[in-house]
């Protein structure tokens, strides 16, 4: 199972506590996370990647192992500790200021 | 005895206020969706308990909320989380997607920019939300970057009108300095195929074909700040009303002016009258006096705010022209506050209220039709807009 932990308001979207844990089969990557993740709470569809180009939104970043990982492409592998479930994969709404 | 909830948008979150008829003593409930800019609150006139709402934010973009029980709890339609995994996502109902298939959209893809050069439409959020008078699972979207989008299952899948945005004159469409969003529909009555929108910075559109076909309404708008001031389209409109009886009758905040037409949109004349500045955001009708209407005069497009900082709503029992300050019951020194566009509602009860928010939080009601007026919450985050619904 891969872990994932979701920004706080993302968690309150999915009716969620704490990290959720997602079922990939195959290589495990981006994609094939945020696929599982979709799949499995549709409600965060377009919340973090474009609904149309599924490319990921602006302000959100992903982390895993101490790095970030959002400029990554969206098929390569991620570290084996995430797909191992050893460590999360983590999606970050970006300190970007605001109002 | 009948009740009002009004439904209100803040930039961190949004909250229902509901009273009995007398409108003097408050519930409120909220924040909903906390921490989250609720553009708009609505709910059907088929069933006052089906509510939607648009949620966004600029980390996560467009969420649609849907409420069946008048607030209390809400759910993203056809995004309910799934029993297992593997089931294909639902999941579209903030799917908001341009419309150019060669059947039934344009293949048009560009306005105009701030610096005169074409830009590609890009969907950035649901400014406006209005549901069908006659179903409730039908509901138009006015969205940012200007466009209209439709429902018919409750929000679960949304379709663009891609007539509006394709129809010609949208090469010349540019952003207002708050964006290019369409902010107001307006159906009509006695005419299921009618639908007035307004867009920023493009004017006012009309279609009496339920959205296939759709022409420019601006004739007689008058816009010094663009170089043709009488084009048919590149008007700032701010906001429209309309009184649900009056068929062919229009009214229109523009960026500057106050605006009335009698003939459908076809021509617009000024009735900004003694309008103490005629720049502002808001206007509305009164529910049972169809000349009556409302504005909230703003200092200037450079001062968002009310004169000699007191908040005034202005009144006119004659269709425009002749307006009366009402102060009764609001701040009259030291107030700096704005109204945006969508922050103004009036119920239907026999004695009609006015609802108006501000920017500093502040919603205020008068149950007496603007001659007495009292704060129903003071310190809600900045108030983007409120309607009200008239319960039995």
């Amino acid at each position: 199972m891969i872990r994932v932990i979701l920004p706080q308001h993302l968690r309150t979207l999915a009716r969620v506590e704490g990290e959720v844990q997602v079922e990939v089969e195959g290589v495990v990557t981006q994609r094939s996370v945020l696929d599982a993740l979709e799949a499995r709470y549709p409600m965060l569809c377009g919340t973090i990647r474009d609904h149309v180009t599924q490319k990921r939104r602006p302000f959100v970043r992903f982390f895993a192992c101490g790095e970030d990982l959002s400029h990554e492409l969206p098929d390569s592998p991620l570290p084996v500790a995430v797909a191992r479930g050893a460590e999360p994969f983590l999606v970050v709404g970006a300190i970007a200021g605001g109002s | 005895m009948s009740s009002v909830r009004v439904l209100v948008g803040t930039r961190k979150g949004a909250f229902i206020l509901t009273s009995d008829g007398k409108r003097e003593q408050w519930d409120i409930s909220g924040p909903h969706f906390a921490g989250w800019e609720m553009y708009h609150v609505k709910g059907s006139p088929a069933d006052p308990n089906r509510l939607y709402a648009s949620q966004t934010s600029g980390w996560f973009g467009q969420i649609i909320q849907r409420s069946s029980d008048g607030g209390k709890t809400w759910e993203t339609p056809g995004g309910e989380k799934m029993p297992s995994p593997g089931s294909m996502p639902a999941g579209a109902s903030n799917k908001f997607v341009y419309d150019t298939t060669p059947e039934t959209g344009k293949p048009l893809t560009t306005h105009q920019w701030y610096d005169g050069t074409q830009h590609p439409w890009e969907f950035k959020r649901v400014w406006h939300l209005e549901p069908s008078l006659t179903d409730p699972d039908t509901v138009y979207a006015g969205v940012e970057d200007a466009a209209i989008f439709r429902t018919t299952d409750g929000a679960t899948t949304w379709q663009e009108l891609a007539g509006l945005r394709g129809h010609g004159t949208g090469p010349k469409w540019q952003p207002g300095a708050g964006g290019m969003g369409l902010h107001t529909i307006l159906l009509e009555p006695s005419d299921p195929g009618r639908i007035y929108i307004a867009i920023s910075a493009a004017g006012a559109f009309r279609t009496d074909d339920a959205g296939k076909t759709w022409k420019p309404i601006n004739r007689g708008l008058k816009s010094s700040y663009i170089p043709d001031p009488n084009a048919e389209v590149g008007h700032c409109v701010h906001h429209m009303a309309k009184h649900p009886a009056r068929t062919n009758v229009l009214f229109m905040q523009k960026h500057w002016d106050v605006m009335r037409s009698d003939d459908a949109g076809e021509s617009w004349h000024e009735v900004s009258g003694n309008l103490p500045t005629d720049f502002g955001f808001v206007i509305d009708v009164h529910a049972h006096e169809p000349e009556t209407i409302y504005v909230v005069p703003i200092k200037s497009d450079s001062e968002h705010f009310p004169l000699e900082g007191k908040l005034r709503v202005y009144r006119s029992r004659t269709g425009g022209n002749e307006w009366e300050a009402l102060t009764k019951g609001l701040p009259q020194r030291d107030c700096y506050v704005n109204v945006l566009r969508d922050a103004m509602a009036v119920d239907t009860l026999d004695s009609c209220g006015v609802y108006f928010g501000t920017t500093g939080g502040q919603v205020y009601v008068s149950p007496d039709a603007g001659d007495n007026w009292a704060p129903i919450v003071r310190d809600l985050p900045a108030v983007l807009s409120v309607e009200v619904q008239t319960l039995p």
